[in-house]
Protein backbone atom coordinates (compact mmCIF):
# COMPACT_ATOMS: atom_id res chain seq x y z
CA UNK A 1 0.00 0.00 0.00
CA UNK A 2 2.77 2.40 0.98
CA UNK A 3 4.80 1.54 -2.11
CA UNK A 4 1.70 2.06 -4.24
CA UNK A 5 1.20 5.53 -2.75
CA UNK A 6 4.85 6.43 -3.26
CA UNK A 7 4.79 5.24 -6.87
CA UNK A 8 1.61 7.20 -7.65
CA UNK A 9 2.91 10.32 -5.91
CA UNK A 10 6.15 10.19 -7.87
CA UNK A 11 4.26 9.66 -11.11
CA UNK A 12 1.89 12.56 -10.41
CA UNK A 13 4.75 14.88 -9.55
CA UNK A 14 6.77 13.84 -12.60
CA UNK A 15 3.86 14.32 -15.00
CA UNK A 16 2.95 17.65 -13.40
CA UNK A 17 6.54 18.83 -13.68
CA UNK A 18 6.90 17.57 -17.23
CA UNK A 19 3.75 19.31 -18.41
CA UNK A 20 4.87 22.56 -16.76
CA UNK A 21 8.35 22.36 -18.27
CA UNK A 22 7.01 21.49 -21.70
CA UNK A 23 4.55 24.38 -21.49
CA UNK A 24 7.36 26.68 -20.35
CA UNK A 25 9.55 25.74 -23.24
CA UNK A 26 6.60 25.90 -25.63
CA UNK A 27 6.59 29.65 -25.04
CA UNK A 28 10.24 29.70 -26.02
CA UNK A 29 9.57 27.38 -28.96
CA UNK A 30 6.68 29.53 -30.09
CA UNK A 31 8.83 32.64 -30.20
CA UNK A 32 11.69 30.85 -31.92
CA UNK A 33 9.42 29.24 -34.52
CA UNK A 34 7.66 32.53 -35.15
CA UNK A 35 11.02 34.17 -35.61
CA UNK A 36 12.34 31.54 -37.99
CA UNK A 37 9.18 31.66 -40.07
CA UNK A 38 9.56 35.43 -40.36
CA UNK A 39 13.30 35.23 -41.19
CA UNK A 40 14.27 36.53 -37.76
CA UNK A 41 16.44 35.08 -34.97
CA UNK A 42 14.12 35.22 -31.98
CA UNK A 43 15.11 35.40 -28.31
CA UNK A 44 18.86 34.85 -28.06
CA UNK A 45 20.05 37.00 -25.18
CA UNK A 46 19.20 34.98 -22.05
CA UNK A 47 21.68 32.11 -22.00
CA UNK A 48 22.99 30.29 -25.07
CA UNK A 49 20.42 30.49 -27.89
CA UNK A 50 18.16 32.21 -25.36
CA UNK A 51 17.21 28.96 -23.60
CA UNK A 52 16.84 30.77 -20.27
CA UNK A 53 14.22 33.08 -21.80
CA UNK A 54 11.24 31.25 -20.20
CA UNK A 55 12.85 31.69 -16.76
CA UNK A 56 13.40 35.37 -17.45
CA UNK A 57 9.76 35.68 -18.55
CA UNK A 58 8.63 33.87 -15.40
CA UNK A 59 10.65 36.14 -13.15
CA UNK A 60 9.30 39.16 -15.01
CA UNK A 61 5.72 37.94 -14.53
CA UNK A 62 6.25 37.43 -10.79
CA UNK A 63 7.90 40.82 -10.33
CA UNK A 64 5.22 42.82 -12.11
CA UNK A 65 2.73 44.89 -10.18
CA UNK A 66 -0.43 43.05 -9.28
CA UNK A 67 -3.49 45.08 -10.17
CA UNK A 68 -7.01 44.02 -9.21
CA UNK A 69 -9.50 46.57 -10.58
CA UNK A 70 -11.66 48.33 -7.97
CA UNK A 71 -14.85 47.59 -9.85
CA UNK A 72 -14.11 43.91 -10.34
CA UNK A 73 -15.60 41.06 -8.37
CA UNK A 74 -12.47 40.19 -6.43
CA UNK A 75 -13.21 36.60 -5.50
CA UNK A 76 -14.18 35.63 -9.03
CA UNK A 77 -11.33 37.69 -10.46
CA UNK A 78 -8.89 35.52 -8.57
CA UNK A 79 -10.85 32.34 -9.21
CA UNK A 80 -10.68 32.72 -13.01
CA UNK A 81 -6.98 32.00 -13.60
CA UNK A 82 -7.08 29.34 -10.87
CA UNK A 83 -9.72 27.36 -12.75
CA UNK A 84 -7.90 27.83 -16.05
CA UNK A 85 -4.68 26.49 -14.56
CA UNK A 86 -6.36 23.70 -12.58
CA UNK A 87 -8.30 22.25 -15.49
CA UNK A 88 -5.27 22.52 -17.76
CA UNK A 89 -3.25 20.38 -15.36
CA UNK A 90 -6.04 17.90 -14.59
CA UNK A 91 -6.43 16.36 -18.04
CA UNK A 92 -2.96 14.82 -17.97
CA UNK A 93 -4.16 12.28 -15.41
CA UNK A 94 -5.92 9.92 -17.82
CA UNK A 95 -3.40 10.02 -20.65
CA UNK A 96 -1.34 6.83 -20.92
CA UNK A 97 2.19 8.21 -21.09
CA UNK A 98 3.66 4.78 -21.66
CA UNK A 99 3.15 1.06 -21.11
CA UNK A 100 4.22 -0.55 -17.81
CA UNK A 101 7.75 -0.57 -16.45
CA UNK A 102 8.81 -3.68 -14.52
CA UNK A 103 11.04 -3.02 -11.52
CA UNK A 104 11.86 -5.95 -9.20
CA UNK A 105 9.02 -8.10 -10.52
CA UNK A 106 6.42 -5.37 -9.96
CA UNK A 107 4.66 -3.73 -12.88
CA UNK A 108 4.32 0.03 -12.72
CA UNK A 109 1.95 1.51 -15.28
CA UNK A 110 2.95 4.94 -16.61
CA UNK A 111 -0.63 6.15 -16.52
CA UNK A 112 -1.77 7.86 -13.35
CA UNK A 113 -5.22 6.37 -13.44
CA UNK A 114 -6.85 4.13 -16.03
CA UNK A 115 -10.48 5.07 -15.47
CA UNK A 116 -12.73 3.28 -17.92
CA UNK A 117 -14.44 6.53 -18.94
CA UNK A 118 -11.19 8.31 -19.83
CA UNK A 119 -12.58 10.09 -22.88
CA UNK A 120 -15.62 11.35 -20.98
CA UNK A 121 -13.47 12.56 -18.08
CA UNK A 122 -11.30 14.44 -20.56
CA UNK A 123 -14.28 16.18 -22.10
CA UNK A 124 -15.72 16.98 -18.70
CA UNK A 125 -12.54 18.67 -17.52
CA UNK A 126 -12.12 20.41 -20.86
CA UNK A 127 -15.55 21.99 -20.65
CA UNK A 128 -14.88 23.21 -17.11
CA UNK A 129 -11.92 25.05 -18.64
CA UNK A 130 -14.38 27.42 -20.32
CA UNK A 131 -15.40 28.66 -16.86
CA UNK A 132 -11.90 29.94 -16.21
CA UNK A 133 -12.10 32.16 -19.25
CA UNK A 134 -15.72 33.16 -18.70
CA UNK A 135 -15.44 33.95 -15.00
CA UNK A 136 -12.25 35.88 -15.57
CA UNK A 137 -13.74 37.94 -18.37
CA UNK A 138 -16.96 38.63 -16.51
CA UNK A 139 -15.35 39.45 -13.16
CA UNK A 140 -13.07 42.04 -14.79
CA UNK A 141 -16.08 44.34 -15.30
CA UNK A 142 -14.70 45.56 -18.60
CA UNK A 143 -16.53 45.42 -21.91
CA UNK A 144 -13.60 44.12 -23.89
CA UNK A 145 -13.03 41.37 -21.36
CA UNK A 146 -16.70 40.49 -21.38
CA UNK A 147 -16.79 40.39 -25.19
CA UNK A 148 -13.76 38.14 -25.18
CA UNK A 149 -15.34 35.89 -22.59
CA UNK A 150 -18.61 35.66 -24.52
CA UNK A 151 -16.74 34.83 -27.67
CA UNK A 152 -14.68 32.24 -25.83
CA UNK A 153 -17.66 30.51 -24.28
CA UNK A 154 -19.76 30.41 -27.46
CA UNK A 155 -16.79 29.27 -29.50
CA UNK A 156 -15.84 26.52 -27.09
CA UNK A 157 -19.40 25.29 -26.69
CA UNK A 158 -19.95 25.15 -30.46
CA UNK A 159 -16.72 23.32 -31.16
CA UNK A 160 -17.15 20.92 -28.27
CA UNK A 161 -20.19 19.51 -30.04
CA UNK A 162 -18.29 18.71 -33.22
CA UNK A 163 -15.37 17.43 -31.19
CA UNK A 164 -17.57 15.08 -29.22
CA UNK A 165 -19.27 13.82 -32.36
CA UNK A 166 -15.96 13.14 -34.06
CA UNK A 167 -14.90 11.14 -31.01
CA UNK A 168 -18.13 9.12 -31.08
CA UNK A 169 -17.15 7.71 -34.46
CA UNK A 170 -13.82 6.68 -32.99
CA UNK A 171 -15.47 5.15 -29.94
CA UNK A 172 -17.86 3.19 -32.17
CA UNK A 173 -14.88 1.79 -33.99
CA UNK A 174 -12.78 0.91 -30.96
CA UNK A 175 -15.65 -0.09 -28.71
CA UNK A 176 -14.13 1.49 -25.60
CA UNK A 177 -13.75 4.90 -24.00
CA UNK A 178 -10.72 4.04 -21.93
CA UNK A 179 -7.70 5.82 -23.36
CA UNK A 180 -5.44 2.94 -22.34
CA UNK A 181 -7.43 0.40 -24.33
CA UNK A 182 -7.69 2.72 -27.32
CA UNK A 183 -3.90 2.98 -27.31
CA UNK A 184 -3.37 -0.74 -26.90
CA UNK A 185 -5.63 -1.48 -29.85
CA UNK A 186 -3.30 0.53 -32.05
CA UNK A 187 -0.26 -1.60 -31.20
CA UNK A 188 1.72 -2.69 -34.25
CA UNK A 189 1.64 -5.98 -36.15
CA UNK A 190 -0.78 -7.70 -38.54
CA UNK A 191 -1.39 -4.58 -40.60
CA UNK A 192 -2.95 -2.95 -37.57
CA UNK A 193 -2.69 0.73 -38.30
CA UNK A 194 -3.12 3.82 -36.22
CA UNK A 195 -6.66 5.12 -35.91
CA UNK A 196 -5.93 8.06 -38.21
CA UNK A 197 -5.93 5.62 -41.15
CA UNK A 198 -9.45 4.42 -40.33
CA UNK A 199 -10.80 7.80 -39.21
CA UNK A 200 -9.19 10.48 -41.42
CA UNK A 201 -12.25 12.72 -41.45
CA UNK A 202 -12.78 12.27 -37.72
CA UNK A 203 -9.14 13.16 -37.13
CA UNK A 204 -9.40 16.30 -39.22
CA UNK A 205 -12.53 17.44 -37.38
CA UNK A 206 -10.92 16.65 -34.03
CA UNK A 207 -7.78 18.57 -35.00
CA UNK A 208 -9.74 21.64 -36.07
CA UNK A 209 -11.83 21.51 -32.91
CA UNK A 210 -8.70 21.09 -30.79
CA UNK A 211 -7.36 24.30 -32.30
CA UNK A 212 -10.62 26.01 -31.40
CA UNK A 213 -10.74 24.54 -27.89
CA UNK A 214 -7.25 25.73 -27.05
CA UNK A 215 -8.00 29.20 -28.45
CA UNK A 216 -5.15 29.04 -30.91
CA UNK A 217 -5.01 30.87 -34.22
CA UNK A 218 -6.99 30.76 -36.51
CA UNK A 219 -9.56 30.48 -33.69
CA UNK A 220 -8.01 32.92 -31.22
CA UNK A 221 -11.03 35.19 -31.16
CA UNK A 222 -11.27 35.27 -27.33
CA UNK A 223 -7.87 36.96 -27.14
CA UNK A 224 -7.85 38.76 -30.42
CA UNK A 225 -5.21 41.42 -29.70
CA UNK A 226 -6.18 43.48 -32.74
CA UNK A 227 -9.86 43.82 -31.86
CA UNK A 228 -10.34 43.33 -28.14
CA UNK A 229 -7.09 44.66 -26.64
CA UNK A 230 -6.38 41.33 -24.94
CA UNK A 231 -9.81 39.72 -24.79
CA UNK A 232 -10.78 38.10 -21.50
CA UNK A 233 -7.41 38.80 -19.84
CA UNK A 234 -7.29 42.54 -20.61
CA UNK A 235 -7.55 43.50 -16.94
CA UNK A 236 -5.16 40.86 -15.68
CA UNK A 237 -1.60 41.57 -14.71
CA UNK A 238 1.36 39.89 -13.09
CA UNK A 239 1.23 36.14 -12.55
CA UNK A 240 -2.56 35.94 -12.97
CA UNK A 241 -2.04 36.90 -16.59
CA UNK A 242 0.88 34.51 -16.61
CA UNK A 243 -1.41 31.68 -15.46
CA UNK A 244 -3.87 32.36 -18.28
CA UNK A 245 -1.15 32.39 -20.89
CA UNK A 246 0.51 29.39 -19.30
CA UNK A 247 -2.74 27.43 -19.17
CA UNK A 248 -3.04 27.89 -22.93
CA UNK A 249 0.32 26.26 -23.46
CA UNK A 250 -0.45 23.40 -21.08
CA UNK A 251 -3.72 22.88 -22.94
CA UNK A 252 -1.77 22.78 -26.15
CA UNK A 253 0.55 20.14 -24.74
CA UNK A 254 -2.28 18.03 -23.35
CA UNK A 255 -4.40 18.25 -26.48
CA UNK A 256 -1.37 17.26 -28.56
CA UNK A 257 -1.01 14.26 -26.26
CA UNK A 258 -4.70 13.44 -26.69
CA UNK A 259 -4.48 13.66 -30.49
CA UNK A 260 -1.39 11.45 -30.44
CA UNK A 261 -3.11 8.95 -28.15
CA UNK A 262 -6.43 8.78 -29.94
CA UNK A 263 -5.34 8.88 -33.56
CA UNK A 264 -1.58 8.32 -33.78
CA UNK A 265 -1.06 5.24 -31.66
CA UNK A 266 -0.03 6.90 -28.40
CA UNK A 267 3.14 5.30 -27.11
CA UNK A 268 3.15 2.66 -29.86
CA UNK A 269 5.76 2.87 -32.56
CA UNK A 270 6.18 0.76 -35.71
CA UNK A 271 7.72 -2.73 -35.31
CA UNK A 272 7.80 -2.33 -31.53
CA UNK A 273 7.38 -6.06 -30.87
CA UNK A 274 9.39 -7.32 -33.85
CA UNK A 275 12.80 -5.98 -32.88
CA UNK A 276 13.32 -8.36 -29.96
CA UNK A 277 13.79 -5.63 -27.35
CA UNK A 278 13.17 -6.09 -23.64
CA UNK A 279 9.85 -4.92 -22.21
CA UNK A 280 11.32 -2.02 -20.25
CA UNK A 281 13.24 -0.76 -23.26
CA UNK A 282 10.10 -0.89 -25.37
CA UNK A 283 8.28 1.13 -22.71
CA UNK A 284 11.01 3.76 -22.60
CA UNK A 285 11.19 3.97 -26.40
CA UNK A 286 7.40 4.19 -26.38
CA UNK A 287 7.49 7.21 -24.10
CA UNK A 288 10.05 8.77 -26.44
CA UNK A 289 7.82 8.00 -29.41
CA UNK A 290 4.81 9.53 -27.69
CA UNK A 291 6.75 12.69 -26.91
CA UNK A 292 8.03 12.88 -30.48
CA UNK A 293 4.42 12.78 -31.67
CA UNK A 294 3.39 15.37 -29.06
CA UNK A 295 6.19 17.72 -30.08
CA UNK A 296 5.23 17.34 -33.71
CA UNK A 297 1.68 18.42 -32.90
CA UNK A 298 2.88 21.32 -30.76
CA UNK A 299 4.98 22.35 -33.74
CA UNK A 300 1.91 22.00 -35.94
CA UNK A 301 -0.04 24.30 -33.62
CA UNK A 302 2.65 26.94 -33.92
CA UNK A 303 3.17 26.37 -37.62
CA UNK A 304 -0.52 27.00 -38.25
CA UNK A 305 -0.52 30.00 -35.95
CA UNK A 306 2.14 31.75 -38.01
CA UNK A 307 0.52 30.83 -41.32
CA UNK A 308 -3.24 31.19 -41.14
CA UNK A 309 -4.97 34.48 -40.28
CA UNK A 310 -7.82 34.71 -37.77
CA UNK A 311 -11.41 33.86 -38.70
CA UNK A 312 -14.17 36.39 -38.64
CA UNK A 313 -16.73 35.61 -35.96
CA UNK A 314 -19.52 34.61 -38.36
CA UNK A 315 -17.10 32.45 -40.35
CA UNK A 316 -16.13 30.73 -37.12
CA UNK A 317 -19.76 29.95 -36.28
CA UNK A 318 -20.49 28.87 -39.87
CA UNK A 319 -17.58 26.48 -39.85
CA UNK A 320 -18.56 25.03 -36.49
CA UNK A 321 -22.30 24.59 -36.90
CA UNK A 322 -22.83 24.30 -40.64
CA UNK A 323 -19.81 22.31 -41.74
CA UNK A 324 -18.09 20.44 -38.92
CA UNK A 325 -21.21 19.16 -37.14
CA UNK A 326 -22.94 17.79 -40.30
CA UNK A 327 -19.62 16.36 -41.42
CA UNK A 328 -19.04 14.59 -38.12
CA UNK A 329 -22.62 13.22 -38.11
CA UNK A 330 -22.00 11.90 -41.62
CA UNK A 331 -18.78 10.38 -40.35
CA UNK A 332 -20.64 8.64 -37.54
CA UNK A 333 -23.19 7.21 -39.96
CA UNK A 334 -20.47 5.99 -42.33
CA UNK A 335 -18.57 4.40 -39.46
CA UNK A 336 -21.74 2.73 -38.23
CA UNK A 337 -22.52 1.41 -41.70
CA UNK A 338 -19.05 -0.06 -42.15
CA UNK A 339 -19.07 -1.58 -38.66
CA UNK A 340 -22.41 -3.20 -39.40
CA UNK A 341 -21.22 -4.58 -42.74
CA UNK A 342 -18.09 -5.93 -41.08
CA UNK A 343 -20.13 -7.75 -38.46
CA UNK A 344 -22.37 -9.23 -41.09
CA UNK A 345 -19.76 -10.34 -43.61
CA UNK A 346 -16.72 -10.79 -41.33
CA UNK A 347 -14.07 -8.90 -43.27
CA UNK B 1 -8.03 55.65 -71.95
CA UNK B 2 -5.48 53.06 -71.09
CA UNK B 3 -2.22 54.52 -69.83
CA UNK B 4 -0.27 51.36 -69.04
CA UNK B 5 -0.67 47.67 -69.70
CA UNK B 6 -0.12 46.78 -66.07
CA UNK B 7 -3.78 46.62 -65.12
CA UNK B 8 -5.22 43.20 -64.30
CA UNK B 9 -8.68 41.99 -65.06
CA UNK B 10 -10.31 40.95 -61.79
CA UNK B 11 -12.98 38.29 -61.92
CA UNK B 12 -15.41 37.70 -59.13
CA UNK B 13 -16.31 34.14 -59.97
CA UNK B 14 -17.71 31.63 -57.53
CA UNK B 15 -15.17 29.44 -55.79
CA UNK B 16 -14.97 25.86 -56.94
CA UNK B 17 -15.50 23.03 -54.47
CA UNK B 18 -11.77 22.39 -54.17
CA UNK B 19 -11.21 26.05 -53.36
CA UNK B 20 -14.03 26.06 -50.85
CA UNK B 21 -12.37 23.25 -48.93
CA UNK B 22 -9.53 25.72 -48.20
CA UNK B 23 -7.17 22.87 -47.41
CA UNK B 24 -5.05 23.21 -50.58
CA UNK B 25 -4.66 26.92 -49.89
CA UNK B 26 -3.83 26.37 -46.20
CA UNK B 27 -1.31 23.65 -47.04
CA UNK B 28 0.22 25.92 -49.68
CA UNK B 29 0.56 28.68 -47.10
CA UNK B 30 2.11 26.27 -44.63
CA UNK B 31 4.56 25.24 -47.31
CA UNK B 32 5.60 28.86 -47.72
CA UNK B 33 6.10 29.37 -43.99
CA UNK B 34 8.09 26.13 -43.80
CA UNK B 35 10.30 27.33 -46.64
CA UNK B 36 11.02 30.49 -44.68
CA UNK B 37 11.70 28.37 -41.59
CA UNK B 38 14.92 27.13 -43.19
CA UNK B 39 15.95 30.44 -44.69
CA UNK B 40 18.80 32.46 -43.29
CA UNK B 41 17.54 35.18 -40.93
CA UNK B 42 17.94 38.72 -42.17
CA UNK B 43 18.48 40.07 -38.65
CA UNK B 44 21.66 42.01 -37.93
CA UNK B 45 22.51 41.52 -34.22
CA UNK B 46 23.40 45.14 -33.77
CA UNK B 47 25.96 45.64 -31.02
CA UNK B 48 27.98 42.61 -32.15
CA UNK B 49 27.47 42.99 -35.87
CA UNK B 50 27.36 46.38 -37.52
CA UNK B 51 25.98 47.07 -40.92
CA UNK B 52 28.19 48.72 -43.49
CA UNK B 53 27.37 52.38 -43.75
CA UNK B 54 27.93 54.71 -46.67
CA UNK B 55 31.22 56.55 -46.83
CA UNK B 56 29.44 59.87 -46.54
CA UNK B 57 27.37 58.80 -43.52
CA UNK B 58 26.58 61.70 -41.20
CA UNK B 59 26.69 60.66 -37.55
CA UNK B 60 27.91 62.17 -34.31
CA UNK B 61 29.86 65.43 -34.63
CA UNK B 62 33.47 65.98 -33.73
CA UNK B 63 35.42 69.18 -33.17
CA UNK B 64 38.76 68.86 -34.91
CA UNK B 65 42.20 69.90 -33.74
CA UNK B 66 44.88 71.11 -36.11
CA UNK B 67 48.18 69.38 -36.83
CA UNK B 68 49.74 70.75 -33.61
CA UNK B 69 46.79 69.64 -31.51
CA UNK B 70 45.17 73.06 -31.01
CA UNK B 71 41.40 73.38 -31.31
CA UNK B 72 40.40 74.78 -34.65
CA UNK B 73 37.06 76.28 -33.57
CA UNK B 74 37.02 80.05 -33.17
CA UNK B 75 33.45 80.32 -31.95
CA UNK B 76 32.37 82.38 -34.95
CA UNK B 77 28.86 81.02 -34.65
CA UNK B 78 28.34 80.28 -38.33
CA UNK B 79 27.43 76.69 -37.59
CA UNK B 80 24.81 77.81 -35.09
CA UNK B 81 23.40 80.20 -37.68
CA UNK B 82 23.39 77.55 -40.36
CA UNK B 83 21.76 74.94 -38.14
CA UNK B 84 18.12 74.52 -39.22
CA UNK B 85 17.22 72.66 -36.04
CA UNK B 86 18.88 75.22 -33.76
CA UNK B 87 20.76 72.50 -31.99
CA UNK B 88 24.08 74.31 -31.53
CA UNK B 89 24.89 76.83 -28.80
CA UNK B 90 28.27 78.24 -27.87
CA UNK B 91 29.97 80.79 -25.67
CA UNK B 92 33.09 82.51 -26.98
CA UNK B 93 36.13 83.40 -24.89
CA UNK B 94 39.42 85.18 -25.47
CA UNK B 95 42.61 83.21 -25.56
CA UNK B 96 44.98 84.04 -22.69
CA UNK B 97 48.72 84.23 -22.96
CA UNK B 98 50.29 80.78 -22.83
CA UNK B 99 47.26 79.03 -24.29
CA UNK B 100 48.57 79.18 -27.86
CA UNK B 101 49.07 75.43 -27.96
CA UNK B 102 45.46 74.84 -26.90
CA UNK B 103 43.57 77.12 -29.26
CA UNK B 104 44.58 78.04 -32.74
CA UNK B 105 43.20 81.57 -32.91
CA UNK B 106 42.72 84.41 -30.43
CA UNK B 107 39.10 83.52 -29.88
CA UNK B 108 37.81 80.10 -28.94
CA UNK B 109 34.65 78.37 -27.78
CA UNK B 110 34.59 78.12 -24.00
CA UNK B 111 31.29 76.25 -24.19
CA UNK B 112 30.15 74.36 -27.27
CA UNK B 113 27.02 72.29 -26.99
CA UNK B 114 25.03 70.29 -29.50
CA UNK B 115 21.64 68.95 -28.53
CA UNK B 116 21.56 65.54 -30.21
CA UNK B 117 17.80 65.31 -29.81
CA UNK B 118 17.34 68.45 -31.89
CA UNK B 119 20.07 67.70 -34.40
CA UNK B 120 18.82 66.34 -37.72
CA UNK B 121 22.30 65.37 -38.94
CA UNK B 122 21.93 67.43 -42.11
CA UNK B 123 25.59 68.43 -42.14
CA UNK B 124 24.97 72.14 -42.73
CA UNK B 125 27.23 73.03 -39.77
CA UNK B 126 30.03 71.19 -41.44
CA UNK B 127 29.40 73.04 -44.67
CA UNK B 128 29.20 76.40 -42.95
CA UNK B 129 32.40 76.06 -40.92
CA UNK B 130 35.16 78.22 -42.39
CA UNK B 131 37.84 76.72 -40.12
CA UNK B 132 37.37 73.05 -40.89
CA UNK B 133 36.55 72.59 -37.21
CA UNK B 134 33.30 70.64 -37.11
CA UNK B 135 32.69 67.41 -38.97
CA UNK B 136 30.08 64.70 -38.82
CA UNK B 137 31.65 61.29 -38.30
CA UNK B 138 30.51 57.73 -38.96
CA UNK B 139 29.79 57.17 -35.27
CA UNK B 140 26.23 56.65 -34.08
CA UNK B 141 24.89 58.74 -31.20
CA UNK B 142 24.14 56.22 -28.45
CA UNK B 143 20.84 56.14 -26.60
CA UNK B 144 20.46 57.58 -23.13
CA UNK B 145 17.98 57.41 -20.27
CA UNK B 146 18.05 61.17 -19.58
CA UNK B 147 17.33 64.07 -21.87
CA UNK B 148 20.30 65.91 -20.38
CA UNK B 149 22.51 63.11 -21.58
CA UNK B 150 21.86 64.08 -25.16
CA UNK B 151 23.36 67.55 -24.79
CA UNK B 152 26.93 66.95 -25.87
CA UNK B 153 29.51 69.42 -24.57
CA UNK B 154 33.12 69.87 -25.52
CA UNK B 155 34.12 66.87 -23.41
CA UNK B 156 32.38 64.60 -25.87
CA UNK B 157 32.77 66.57 -29.05
CA UNK B 158 36.42 67.63 -29.17
CA UNK B 159 38.59 64.90 -30.59
CA UNK B 160 41.34 63.44 -28.45
CA UNK B 161 45.04 64.10 -28.74
CA UNK B 162 47.44 61.90 -30.71
CA UNK B 163 46.13 58.35 -30.99
CA UNK B 164 42.58 59.34 -29.99
CA UNK B 165 42.26 61.52 -33.06
CA UNK B 166 38.92 60.92 -34.75
CA UNK B 167 39.29 59.91 -38.31
CA UNK B 168 36.42 61.77 -39.93
CA UNK B 169 34.39 60.79 -42.91
CA UNK B 170 35.42 60.72 -46.51
CA UNK B 171 33.97 64.17 -46.88
CA UNK B 172 37.07 65.71 -45.30
CA UNK B 173 39.24 65.29 -48.38
CA UNK B 174 41.91 67.54 -49.76
CA UNK B 175 39.50 68.63 -52.49
CA UNK B 176 36.96 69.72 -49.91
CA UNK B 177 39.54 71.65 -47.96
CA UNK B 178 40.77 73.33 -51.14
CA UNK B 179 37.23 74.15 -52.17
CA UNK B 180 36.47 75.75 -48.81
CA UNK B 181 39.52 78.00 -49.09
CA UNK B 182 38.25 79.38 -52.40
CA UNK B 183 36.75 82.74 -51.47
CA UNK B 184 35.27 82.99 -54.94
CA UNK B 185 32.19 81.07 -53.71
CA UNK B 186 29.65 83.03 -51.70
CA UNK B 187 29.41 80.78 -48.67
CA UNK B 188 33.16 80.70 -48.17
CA UNK B 189 33.53 84.44 -47.80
Amino acid sequence: MISFLIYKTILVIVIFAVSLVVAMYSTYGERKIAAFMQDRIGPNRAGPFGILQPLADGVKMFMKEEIIPDVSNKALFILGPCIAMLTACMTGVVIPWGAAITIGGEKYSLQITDINIGVLYMFGVLSIGVYGVMIGGWASNNKFSLLGAIRASSQMISYEVAMGLSIIALVMMTGTISLKEITEQQAGGNWNMWNVVYQPVGFLIFLICAFAETNRTPFDLPECETELVGGYHTEYSSMKLGFYLFAEYINMFISSAVIATLYFGGYNFPFMHDLGLSENLITILGVVALFAKIFFFIFLYMWVRWTVPRFRYDQLMNLGWKILIPLSIGNIMLTGLITLLRQKYYF
Amino acid sequence: MQLTNRSKVVSKKEMTFAEKLYFPAILGGMGITLKHFFKKPVTVSYPEVKRDIAGVFRGQHTLKRDEKGAERCTACGLCAVACPAEAITMTAAERKKGEESLYREEKYAAVYEINMLRCIFCGLCEEACPKEAIFLTDRIVPSNFERDGFIYGKDKLVEGMNENRVDVTKRQTEEVNEFKKDKHYAHNK
